[in-house]
């Protein structure tokens, strides 16, 4: 299993406290066991009040952004198809289909919309995610 | 300005056509100065009489209609109907009507058709004995049909085929009383109506051929006896006659104006009359001795007339291509050209199969360089490739026998290759569309037979061009580098069909597999639903098994049909439409406790709306417990099974509708497919279950279920058409396995079988022939597919509700059982309804059903 993946800006820590304080991010918190993320599918997170969206792709790559489809209003993201397109891994909102880059958050089908992404890590078996202070 | 008065007599499909052509030319009549008034006898507007014989199958006078709401409402066109020319007085330029009624004319088209001829025999008017023309002669005719056992067409040509058809179609013993010493003696030489014979005898009809009916008597096993010429005879309760059509030339006979020999308004090449201020166009006209009893020369003197009258007379009528192709009674018979060889040293080849009842016959020139002419019986697949040689004058090839002999394995049979044709060739003669037009259209960007049928009208009258037009197309779509691609995504290359038969060959259990073999990439919300289709329709397989899970759509992937919020619905199975007083309190109580909007749904079940995804187990807990199994309202899997009271409580019902409903929706429940499938069961011809509107309907007669398919509501309704009548419950079942099966494996994603069926080249004949002729062979193993499918249908909620690990799914956050704040709801008529965006800025939201525990 792989160990740290995506989100350029973060970083590896062996610390297991629950919540780390970062100098400028915000804080890292632990979610859950990488077992509860099915493969190619995401859960999403209560975060300090957000919803946070976490996928776990192909080799464990992990991705986090806004649980909430500006598209239609709902919190669902995270129970979208996720998928690639054009070698851009995406997710789907089940409800009217709009696609979010997971990478960068920017919706596909309209350029003025992008979500927030989140720095997420893998460390010891749980997903870790960095919140906002 | 100068006001033309133009009368056209006659809305039949060739006086309609000629005004369609006319509005074509000047969109705005009035400001064109041309006041045009159509006089039709008949009580309704022009309607599709070659589609007639549906009218037994389904379609109403409405679905026939060629008018266009609307149509005949424009200024400068007047439209009467029940209106019968009875006079024209040339020197005064007018019409006089039945009503005495008198109107003048600038210029008179004369589009009146043609009549029955009905053999002068002595007690040809009794009760029961009918014509074939007209939707009153059908009504007439199903009235009767009701009461009758037994039924005689006279006449073994076209039409009386197809008569007897529709006969047979209504449970009747049918026989076909034929003057000529064969059936269909104009298009089909003597070994062709022998085949012919043996194949319609197996379908059940008596052939009698070789009769000359002296008289019509009453029966004493039935109402009438037929009397033949050698004193034998035949009793039967109806009687159609179909032996010929003579022209309707009445008015011009009065009018003194020339009649050809054999009848008919004689026309010269612009379809004048001998008096120039009169055109006669369609079955009416007779030009150079001939007259056509079929639409394409009609529609072709309707656009000559037309020009005439515009002030062009360059296009002059040359004629027609009389090539016909047909399917009587799921036999293919066609006849091309010089059928029976007439020409001045001509020659044939020939080739006979009295095994599996096949005759096929070319005729070529004397220099054996060009093909005159063509008798196929039994099969027809060349057709297209045969006509087109004839009628384009194409060089034949070096063995022509080969072109009507079956393909021996591996060699390729001699084709026409579209490529060949010229532009000018004339794909579809019903709407004088050329392969020019085809290849424009494609270059506007047509690319499926559905595009190319609404823009250019190709195959959208016979229906027998279409494979051809299809070739062409496909070939246009070469040359224009869009390679006919109908990859299903960026993913695969390949179509939903190539899928499926891959995963079936194959064997292949998951995407993931799928995608490594055959694909690239991750996958995409495209291919993985499609994929979970299939696997599902080749496995049924627990949806939400670790690995099929992540492909399923929104509402899939949580057994619900996900709402606008977010929320989830919960629709009990309720087969058939039927609940116990119990089963309704049960629902009540659920509803309740959860807080749930309910609301009956169009599809006659209940329906709970408002369940967020942590609650979506519990609920269906108490829903097993209660009987129930809550359903699917989602998937593109079995809907509902629509049913009638049917004969249980009904006064009218023949058969159990809600019995059958229930049997049905148990067997075909968790099927899935390309696209959702609805049923329905009425039982009786009332039809109050809407069956007629339903991928699958069934209606109950006395003899057993009529089978409809392809039926949609929705978006683009249209109505389904019957595939097989009086079934028993067993094949009932065996042709649904068998239709279904075949659309799971041929369609396309998305494609309800109503669209499917529109783009299945050769139409509704060729899915009989795979549904009930089993012609591919495949009747055993679709039904045992489905078997499959059917034996391992699980309960998927309850298997989602008994692992604990599929169960822990159900929930709003993976770290916090706290339910998702952004759900909210208020108050109207009575129930909880999502709170609007404005609404929950306000924060007017209060929660306004709380859980009642
Ligand atoms: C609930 C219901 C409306 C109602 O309150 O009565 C309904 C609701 C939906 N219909 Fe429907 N349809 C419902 C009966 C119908 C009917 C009537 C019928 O079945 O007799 C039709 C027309 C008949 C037909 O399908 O031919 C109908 C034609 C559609 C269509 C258009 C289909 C088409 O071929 O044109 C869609 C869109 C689609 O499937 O692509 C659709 C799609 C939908 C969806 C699934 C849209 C969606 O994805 O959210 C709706 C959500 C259902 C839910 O949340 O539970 N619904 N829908 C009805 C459920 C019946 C049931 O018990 O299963
Ligand atoms: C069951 C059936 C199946 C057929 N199948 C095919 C097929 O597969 N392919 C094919 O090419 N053709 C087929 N035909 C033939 C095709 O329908 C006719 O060629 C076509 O309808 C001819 O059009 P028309 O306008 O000349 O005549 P019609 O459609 O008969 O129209 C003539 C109209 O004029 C009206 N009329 C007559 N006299 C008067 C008057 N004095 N005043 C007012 N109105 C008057 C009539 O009532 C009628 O409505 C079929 C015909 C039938 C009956
Ligand atoms: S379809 Fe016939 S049997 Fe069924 S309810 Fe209507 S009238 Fe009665
Ligand atoms: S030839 Fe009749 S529809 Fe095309």
């Amino acid at each position: 299993m792989s160990q740290l993946q995506q989100s350029a800006s973060s970083q590896a820590t062996g610390n297991l406290n629950m919540s780390i304080s970062a100098e400028k991010n915000g804080t890292w918190q632990a979610v859950c066991p990488l077992e509860d993320i099915w493969p190619n599918t995401g859960v999403c997170a209560l975060l300090g009040g957000r919803q946070i969206a976490i996928f776990r792709m192909k080799d464990d790559l992990l991705y986090a952004l806004d649980n909430h489809d500006p598209h239609s209003g709902a919190n669902v993201l995270a129970r979208g198809i996720v998928g690639d397109l054009g070698g851009e891994p995406v997710v789907a909102s089940p409800i009217y289909k709009h696609h979010y880059r997971l990478c960068t958050g920017a919706c596909v089908e309209d350029a003025d919309t992008r979500l927030n992404t989140y720095p997420v890590e893998l460390r010891e078996g749980m997903v870790w995610v960095q919140v906002p202070a | 300005m100068q006001q033309q008065k133009l009368i056209v007599v006659g809305n039949g499909m060739v006086g309609h056509y000629f005004v369609q052509e006319l509005v074509k030319r000047h969109p705005d009549l009035a400001a064109a100065g041309i006041q045009v008034t159509v006089l039709g006898e008949e009580p309704r507007p022009a309607y599709d009489r070659v589609h007639l014989s549906s009218f037994f199958s389904g379609s109403t006078a409405e679905d026939l209609s060629l008018v266009e709401p609307g149509f005949y409402d424009r200024p400068g066109l007047e439209l009467r109907l029940n209106a019968r020319a009875s006079q024209i007085d040339r020197n005064r330029q007018t019409v006089t009507l039945t009503d005495d009624s008198t109107l003048h004319y600038d210029k008179l088209v004369l589009a009146t058709g043609s009549v029955p001829f009905v053999p002068p025999v002595p007690g040809r008017d009794r009760e029961n004995c009918f014509v074939y023309r007209t939707i009153e002669d059908l009504e007439a005719m199903t009235a009767a049909g009701a009461t009758a056992k037994s039924g005689v067409v006279v006449g073994g040509g076209l039409l009386g085929l197809e008569c007897a058809k529709a006969l047979r179609d209504m449970g009747l013993k049918t026989h076909v009383v034929e003057f000529a010493p064969r059936l269909m003696a104009v298009q089909v030489d003597e070994s062709g109506g022998r085949v012919l014979r043996t194949k319609i005898e197996e379908l059940g009809v008596n052939v009698h051929t070789s009769r000359n009916t002296t008289a019509i008597t009453d029966g004493a096993t039935a109402r009438h006896r037929m009397v033949f010429f050698d004193e034998t005879w035949l009793e039967t309760d109806m009687i159609v006659f179909s032996a010929g059509i003579r022209p309707r030339d009445e008015l011009a006979r009065q009018s003194g104006l020339a009649i050809g020999a054999r009848g008919g308004i004689t026309i010269d090449d612009r379809c004048r009359t001998s008096d120039h201020n009169i055109y006669a166009i369609g079955e009416c006209a007779n030009w150079n001795g001939q007259m056509y009893g079929l639409v394409a020369p009609g529609y072709d003197m309707a656009r000559i007339a037309c020009a005439h009258l515009s002030g062009e007379s360059a296009t002059t009528f040359q004629g027609a291509d009389m090539s016909t192709k047909l399917k009587l009674m799921g036999v293919d018979v066609a006849s091309v050209g010089d059928a029976h060889g007439e020409t001045h040293g001509s020659r044939s080849y020939q080739y006979l199969d009295e095994v599996r009842n096949i005759y096929k016959k070319i005729v070529v020139s004397e220099d054996g360089k060009k093909l005159l002419g063509a008798v196929l019986i039994g099969n027809a697949d060349e057709y297209g490739t045969l006509q087109q040689m004839t009628v384009n004058g194409m060089p034949l090839p070096e063995n022509p026998e080969f072109l009507i002999l079956p393909a021996s394995d591996g060699k390729e049979k001699p084709g026409l290759g579209v490529d060949a044709l010229p532009e000018s060739a004339v794909l579809c003669s019903c709407n004088n569309v050329t392969k020019g037009a085809i290849g424009e259209a494609v270059a506007a960007g047509a690319c499926t037979i559905g595009e190319i049928k609404a823009c250019t009208k190709a195959g959208t009258t016979c229906g027998g061009c279409v494979p051809l037009v299809t070739q062409v197309m496909k070939a246009e779509m070469r040359k224009h580098g869009m390679a006919v691609n109908n990859h299903l995504c960026e993913h695969f290359p390949y179509s939903r069909q190539e899928l499926y038969h891959i995963v079936r060959v194959e064997q292949i259990r998951t995407f993931d597999e799928l995608l490594e073999k055959h694909g690239k990439g991750l996958g995409c919300d495209i291919c993985k639903p499609t994929a979970a289709s299939i696997l599902a329709s080749c496995w049924n397989d627990f949806i939400l098994k670790k690995d099929l899970a992540s492909l399923q759509d929104s509402n899939d992937y949580f057994l619900g049909n996900i709402q606008k919020d977010g929320s989830y619905s919960v629709v009990p199975r309720m087969p058939g439409g039927e609940v116990t007083p119990d089963g309704l309190i049960a629902i009540g109580h659920i509803a309740k406790k959860y807080g749930l909007y309910t609301k009956v749904t169009g599809g006659a079940r209940v329906d709970m709306f408002g369940a967020r995804v942590e609650q979506l187990p519990d609920i269906w807990e108490e829903l097993i417990a209660a009987g129930f199994e809550s359903g699917h309202a989602y998937g593109k899997s079995l809907r509902t099974v629509k049913s009638c009271v049917g004969s249980t409580w009904c006064r009218y019902g023949v058969d159990d509708s809600v019995g059958l409903a229930v049997q049905l929706e148990n067997r075909y429940k968790g099927l899935r497919a390309p696209h959702k499938i609805k049923f329905g069961v009425s039982g009786c011809t009332r039809e109050c279950a809407e069956a007629q509107g339903k991928d699958v309907g069934i209606i109950a007669t006395e003899q057993g279920w009529n089978l409809y398919v392809c039926g949609n509501g929705g978006m683009k309704p249209r109505h389904a058409e019957l595939l097989a009548s009086d079934l028993s419950k067993e094949d009932l079942i065996k042709m649904i396995d068998r239709f279904l099966m075949f659309y799971i494996r041929t369609a396309d994603r998305l494609q309800r079988t109503s669209t499917w069926r529109d783009n299945l080249e050769g139409g509704l004949d060729y899915l009989k022939d795979v549904v009930i002729n089993d012609s591919l062979g495949l009747g055993a193993e679709l039904e045992a597919q489905m078997q499959h499918v059917v034996d391992n249908y699980q309960d998927e909620w309850k298997s989602a509700v008994d692992d604990p690990e599929v169960r822990k799914r159900f929930r709003s956050f993976v770290n916090s059982t706290v339910a998702d704040a952004n759900i909210v709801f208020v108050k109207e008529r009575e129930q909880m309804r999502p709170a609007t965006p404005e609404e929950k800025r306000q924060a007017k939201v209060i929660p306004v059903l709380a859980l009642v525990e």
